[in-house]
């Protein structure tokens, strides 16, 4: 494995890769084809070089680890606000998961539908290219739109386009307090309407799922704020719920972000993407592979574990048959290897999307080493 | 500034190519009288103007479609016009270019308030998308200056922000899918009615590409639930360093209010002048905005005056009535005009970060100076987008062109801190040859092979965004 400590060095050991090269950062998050190649880690690239907390902004290294920038932002009162999952519980990993990691990835949990996704907190990156050349979009401004925004690009590229060296973010304010409104029992269309009945009402909702037939919606702000909306979406969006806070409510959001439900079981797990009311929908028409089901964001997130592991393709055409049909996109999380390979595990595109997708892969990694296969062909 | 020298061929062809486009379109949807294309020839950014060789006018996707198949065969240029608002020149023709406007493009196509998004066509005017849905409670966040006018094709082109970005983020946080027509006519959907992309994040490169990459003629768009209510206090103090630091003192309490505008005594000077709002006579004043219930609103005010207050304030007028909140927002809202009202202006758009706030605005102040052009400055400093104004007199010889020179210098200032050219009206022609200031040659020359894989033969608004020198050899 290469750990380059410099940027420098990156770019140099690219320039001079004579073979493909597996990008990862703390090697937290195995998904996609599996990539046959040299493990080129950016661990190595790790620290806060800024932080200004009166700006909202931080620079760090891309293989800065998570946590010790979620520290350095407690400190502060501040935190990564788009709640980034952490996938070791579910894909039983171990290592060290880095801000790069979470960017490339476009890795975020259940606020992404009240403040935005991973891509929406990146305010910058530096990337070195498959030709070894250092790059630079975006900055460390909170609006910048001088040129292509190639930092939305870099996010959610797995790797595939180019090694991020840097990322610049924007954080936000830790709330004062937060609380969750639950329900059990309600099917999961019902459960869906409410999370949609609550995600309509002027209440800011920064969370609305549902976990194991218990409805969750919750709130955060100044004490205050949090105990009126409390009370005002019992009273006229969500009757019959119940409200917990503290570090209760705070459990049950980072049970759902992380799916800790289907850790350290047997089954595939995707992740689907798709219009919230169809959610129920999705989940019923694969009733016959028995699927077990978490959402998300307000059901637009489902998150599906199959019990049957005989399946070479982990039931990816079933399952794209019936998100094509709805809208949407559905990515094998966690599976075997062959199903990775087969399925494959990032949604195939239509014709003229993957003309797009390999032109710009062409340009951005002339020679094809980063991540050869991962995100299909 | 300068523009590519128009196509001898092209225009030699004009009624060749103008025949064409009138075969694929309805009557009346080519432009292509001389006096008629004049409606044309330049945007918001007035200073340069150039009559296109005609304008067309499509009513769907598939005109749109049919249109770019036309100007793809015979290689001529198109410039993609929304309302024609662009502060940056984005909608500027060629004499051997075709304009090709949105404005019959205005139908909502769908809206859903179970799961938060409205579909439209691209040419409906930014305040319309609200429009059509606020009487269920909802609305679209993204608020440019221009939202009567602009255009969400315009826009998602410029990625355009507003004076609430700051809780509600730009167009590129709120557009969740897009139509789109590609250089060779070929129509592209990309994103829809979920969250963000299975595969590389498109949708992202394409908001605030500058019509460079595909005509976008069909969106959907995140739309919120309306808060319970918003008011605003004004604060004013007797330097800007102190509205700076309280600024940020704010924004570090993790107080987030939807709006922290900024004027200096130039610009509040002018706006009293022009529209009486009542100002305070001070240094600089902020407007701050928060929303929710009542209990709310009041609680965050309180911790808000709290903060301004240990910078001794001047001034400190909190609204606590609809009429008053409108007192506090008019000076903001006419300042524009009012400097207007003074002379010729030039409304530059860089972003710094927060914490240079103060030497920015002194620096600026010592620029003015010596150039001899006064400047205002009047932005949204909770993201710290300035907005300075510099004025003079168009018909002054000489004049715009040391407003430039001062502009350029303004602009370097704030990449030089750390900043950016651009943080919401977009490049166009105004800054492609600032470029350079930020980027390197090969920060630049990967947007330039972006654009080749989305335009190999780059005639969707080739001569934006990038300084020409680099595109020469591109551009046909």
């Amino acid at each position: 494995m290469m750990t380059p400590t410099r940027e420098a060095e990156l770019a140099d050991l690219i320039s001079a890769a004579a073979e493909p090269l597996h990008i990862q950062g703390g090697g937290t998050r195995d998904i996609g084809s599996p990539v046959e190649g040299l493990t080129l880690s950016t661990a190595g690239l790790s620290g806060v070089s800024l932080y200004e907390p009166g700006a909202l902004t931080l620079v760090a290294g891309a293989g800065t680890p998570v946590a010790e920038i979620n520290e350095m932002l407690a400190n502060e009162g501040q935190r990564l606000a788009f709640e980034p999952m952490d996938h070791r519980a579910l894909l039983g990993s171990s290592g060290t998961p880095t801000i790069g990691g979470i960017m490339a990835t476009n890795t975020s949990g259940p606020r992404r539908i009240q403040v935005g996704a991973a891509r929406d907190f990146c305010l910058g990156v530096r990337f070195v290219d498959g030709q070894g050349q250092i790059l630079k979009n975006g900055g460390r401004v909170m609006k910048n739109v001088t040129g292509y925004d190639l930092v939305k690009l870099m996010c959610g590229s797995w790797g595939t386009l180019g090694v991020m060296s840097e990322v610049s973010l924007k954080v936000l304010s830790i709330p004062e307090t937060e609380a969750t409104l639950i329900c059990q029992g309600q099917s999961a269309g019902q459960a869906v309407a409410s999370l949609s009945a609550a995600l309509g009402s002027p209440f800011d909702v920064t969370g609305a799922g549902v976990v194991n037939g218990e409805t969750r919606v919750r709130i955060e702000g100044l004490e205050g704020s949090v105990a009126y909306r409390a009370g005002a979406l019992q009273d006229s969006v969500l009757p019959g719920f119940e409200v917990v806070t503290g570090a209760v409510s705070a459990a049950k959001w980072a049970e759902l972000r992380d799916v800790t439900p289907f850790a350290g079981r047997e089954g595939a797990v995707w992740r689907i993407s798709l219009k919230p009311s169809d959610g129920p929908e999705l989940v019923a028409a694969l009733a016959p592979l028995a699927p077990e089901a978490l959402y998300d964001w307000g059901g637009g997130l489902v998150w599906l574990m199959l019990p049957d592991t005989a399946s070479e393709d982990a039931h990816a055409a079933v399952i794209r048959a019936e998100v094509s049909k709805l809208g949407g996109h559905a990515t094998l999380i966690r599976g075997a290897d062959q199903a990775r390979k087969m399925a494959p595990a990032f949604p195939p595109e239509p014709k003229p999307i993957a003309a797009l997708t390999q032109g710009l892969r062409a340009k951005f990694d002339p020679r094809g080493v980063f991540n050869p296969g991962l995100m299909g062909a | 500034m300068q523009m590519p020298k128009p196509s001898e061929q092209i225009l030699a062809r004009k009624s060749q190519i103008v025949a064409r486009l009138q075969a694929v379109l309805p009557k009346g949807a080519v432009i292509h009288d001389p006096i008629q294309t004049r409606v044309y020839e330049c945007d918001a950014l007035t200073a340069y103007k150039c009559p296109p060789l005609c304008a067309v006018l499509p009513a769907s996707t598939a005109e749109v479609s049919a249109v770019m198949k036309v100007c793809f065969e015979e290689g001529v240029p198109v410039v993609p016009r929304g309302a024609g608002t662009s502060l940056a020149g984005g909608a500027l023709p060629t004499a051997d270019s075709v304009i090709l406007g949105v404005a019959r493009l205005t139908d909502v196509i769908d809206a859903d308030y179970d799961n938060r998004f409205i579909q439209v066509q691209t040419g409906r005017t930014n305040l319309s998308v609200t429009g059509a849905v606020e009487e269920e409670g909802f609305f679209y966040a993204p608020d440019p200056s221009s939202q009567l006018a602009c255009a969400i094709a315009g826009n998602i082109a410029m990625n355009s922000g507003g004076a609430h970005c700051l809780k509600y983020g730009v167009t590129t946080n709120n557009l969740m899918g897009v139509t789109m027509v590609m250089a060779d006519g070929e129509v592209v959907e990309i994103g829809g009615a979920h969250l963000d992309a299975g595969g590389l994040d498109l949708l992202g490169l394409i908001c605030g590409s500058e019509g460079q990459l595909g005509i976008v003629t069909e969106a959907t768009l995140r739309i919120l639930a309306k808060p319970e209510g918003a008011r605003p206090v004004l604060v004013g103090f007797d330097s800007n360093e102190v509205a700076g630091a309280c600024v940020s003192d704010i924004i570090k309490a993790g107080i987030l209010p939807v709006a922290i505008e900024f004027m200096d005594r130039p610009v509040i000077r002018a706006t009293e002048d022009f529209a009486k709002a009542g100002y305070p006579d001070c240094e600089a004043l902020l407007i701050i905005e928060v929303e929710g219930s009542d209990a709310e609103i009041d609680d965050q005010l309180a911790r808000i005056i709290k903060i301004a207050k240990t910078h001794n304030p001047v001034e400190l007028r909190e609204s606590t009535s609809a009429a008053e909140s409108a007192a506090i927002w008019l000076g903001r809202k006419s300042a524009f005009g009012a400097m207007g009202q003074i002379n010729d202006y030039m409304c530059l758009d860089g972003t710094i970060p927060v914490s240079e706030l103060p030497f920015v605005l002194r620096r600026i102040g010592e620029m003015s100076a010596e150039y001899g052009l006064g400047v205002g400055n009047v932005f949204h400093a909770g993201d710290g987008n300035m907005h300075p104004l510099i004025l003079f007199d168009a018909n002054k010889p000489g004049d715009l062109e040391k407003c430039e020179a001062l502009g350029a210098d303004i602009l370097t200032l704030c990449v030089e801190v750390g900043g950016c050219l651009t943080g919401e009206h977009g490049v166009g022609v105004e800054k492609r040859d600032l470029m350079r200031r930020q980027y390197t040659d090969e920060d630049l020359e990967i947007q330039l092979a972006v654009k080749d894989v989305f335009d190999p033969k780059w005639i969707l608004n080739p001569a934006k965004v990038f300084p020409l020198s680099t595109t020469e050899t591109r551009r046909g």
